[in-house]
């Protein structure tokens, strides 16, 4: 596996283009633009991830966008090496609004990501849409 | 019993459009649970029973029930038609009269006129509308686009080994569990294969083969992971008068819980523990029994990691120590403190196509039975648990317990 992991970056992992709805349809119009968003309800204000029209904390409606710089920490990963024409990372990064989102790290060495390691958002252009949130070392 | 005069109805609300181009399904769901929330008087978190059916996007109740934030110990996603509803209404009354649930929540949503317009129409990639993907109208909430989730998610290349990977690297990291320890569990389920003549991989390994089998996703090795087979398997539950007028030894059901888990708004991540937190203590509490008394237990094997999460989920152990408690064998028939899976479970026996929750029932009724292949049949055996979890435990799963007892 020493083999495969020394290769650099996974940006050859074609990514495809997401599912959208008219929910979501702000967040990617946003991220088209390089512009990333998550959602904070004004009535508890807690953040929450994915966005949600109504907090999934207090049920209320009164939830709003809102910039992240899209820096945070490594909460978890794992390496994908079989079935796959390359490898590549999956994981979930803690942003540092204290909530946890689902991407791919990129443009790194893939065995040398830990756990708690400080991570920043890098766009990554998709298949015949918008860019997607993922993340490489700080 | 009789659901007669069990449970009421306590609110009731009807969507006022029709026609929402402007929206996404998942959010119509939404404002119709808000509403008849809102003329019951009640707050969201009274709720913890949930029934939906194929017009709510995502896998079965649990997308929406994460969309939601709802904490639930009762779900329930059977799909007749446009008659599901009222079926999940007598469902929700008879959850309601066992105590399962206090409060059920059923919703039906869909856009089958405004979904022709904007992103969620039928000719959007992945389907839309109500036609996704082939399907009968009103069926899989309208396709890919309207799963909530979908489109934050399904971009990253998840697959089962990859998002259990997750929380196995997570397990470790915090508890120090190893990939030595993982192993001791597929070793177990080896030792029981080899008497099973129907297993597929009927080889007893070590721990060094487990170690040294190829890495698919970080922790995971090949030997961490379950088979692939076709396959199935049926139960049949029947009153007490009819099963003691039969000539097969008497197997009750006397506890049972179920919770779906999910990252929930993403607040407070915590990916070292299981749905079985939850389905848990509603099914000893109604058994009347703990994890000491249970003499066998089928425990979900989609990977080692799934098999030591659920155990000190299920309180076999504490939390952290299930690295511990697997090592040396504790898992084997006639050598260690729990026997699992004497088929050879998913890691070595069947995982009929990729569902492996019935033939935990089936391998502990055998037991129970006094059934099992006599090398692996655990003496005496009068109590027996089968626990599983569908999904992903990385992301969004359904955690079920079933506690039986020979009488």
């Amino acid at each position: 596996m020493s083999d495969v992991n020394e290769r650099p970056a996974v940006t050859e992992r074609r990514i495809p283009a997401p599912a959208q709805n008219l929910e979501s349809k702000p967040f990617w119009d946003a991220a088209t633009e390089g512009r990333f968003l998550i959602k904070r309800c004004t009535a508890c204000g807690k953040a929450h991830w994915y966005p949600r029209t109504y907090c999934p904390f207090c049920s209320s409606g009164e939830t709003k966008w809102e910039e992240s710089p899209g820096e945070g920490v490594i909460y978890t990963y794992s390496v994908m090496h079989r079935n796959t024409p390359v490898p590549y990372a999956i994981g979930y990064v803690t942003l540092d609004e204290g909530v946890s989102l689902l991407t791919n790290f990129v443009d790194c060495e893939l065995s040398s990501l830990r756990i708690g390691q400080r991570v920043k958002i890098k766009w990554t252009p998709t298949e015949g849409g918008p860019p997607v949130f993922t993340f490489t070392p700080a | 019993m009789s659901i007669k005069g069990k449970a009421y109805v306590i609110g009731a609300y009807e969507h006022p459009l029709r026609e929402i181009p402007d929206r996404s399904t998942a959010q119509v769901h939404m404002e119709c649970a808000l509403g008849a929330i809102a003329d019951a008087g009640i707050s969201k978190d009274d709720i913890d029973g949930y029934f939906c059916a194929g017009d709510a996007p995502g896998f079965g109740a649990m997308s929406m029930a994460d969309y939601m934030g709802l904490k639930l110990r009762h779900m329930d996603s059977t799909e007749t038609g446009g008659s599901s509803y009222i079926v999940h209404a007598g469902h929700a009354a008879e959850a309601i009269a066992a105590g399962k649930c206090k409060i059920a929540l059923i919703t039906l949503a869909g856009r089958p006129v405004g979904g022709r317009v904007g992103l969620g129409g039928p000719r959007a990639p992945g389907g839309g509308g109500g036609r996704p993907g082939g399907g009968p109208p009103g069926m899989q909430g309208g396709g890919i686009n309207e799963v909530p989730e979908a489109g934050y998610e399904n971009i990253w290349g998840g697959s089962t080994h990859n998002t259990y990977g997750m929380c196995a690297m997570r397990h470790m990291y915090e508890f120090g569990t190893t990939s030595e320890q993982l192993a001791w569990i597929k070793v177990a389920a080896s030792h029981h294969a080899q008497w099973n003549e129907h297993a597929m991989l009927r080889q007893v390994v070590t721990v060094e083969e487990v170690l040294a089998s190829p890495m698919i996703a970080d922790p995971l090795h090949r030997m961490d992971c379950c088979v692939v087979s076709d396959g199935g398997g049926a139960v049949i539950l029947a009153s007490p008068e009819i099963a003691k007028s039969l000539k097969r030894p008497l197997v009750k059901v006397i506890g049972h819980g179920e919770a779906p888990k999910g990252p929930r708004g993403g607040q407070d991540l915590d990916l070292t523990y299981s749905g079985a937190v939850w389905s848990g203590p509603p099914a000893w509490a109604e058994a009347g029994i703990t994890p000491a008394d249970i003499k066998y237990a089928s425990i979900y094997d989609s990977f080692t990691i799934t098999v030591l999460m659920q155990l000190e989920d299920l309180g076999f152990c504490k939390k952290g120590e299930g690295g511990k408690f697997v090592a040396d064998g504790n898992l084997i028939s006639g050598v260690g403190k729990l026997p699992f899976n004497t088929d050879g479970g998913g890691l070595c026996n069947n995982h009929p196509t990729n569902r492996g929750g019935i033939t935990k029932i089936i391998e502990a009724v055998r037991q129970l039975r006094g059934e099992a292949h006599p090398k692996v049949q655990v003496p005496s055996c009068d109590l027996a648990i089968a626990h599983g979890t569908g999904g992903s435990l990385g992301t969004r799963h359904g955690a079920g317990t079933l506690i039986m007892e020979r009488e």
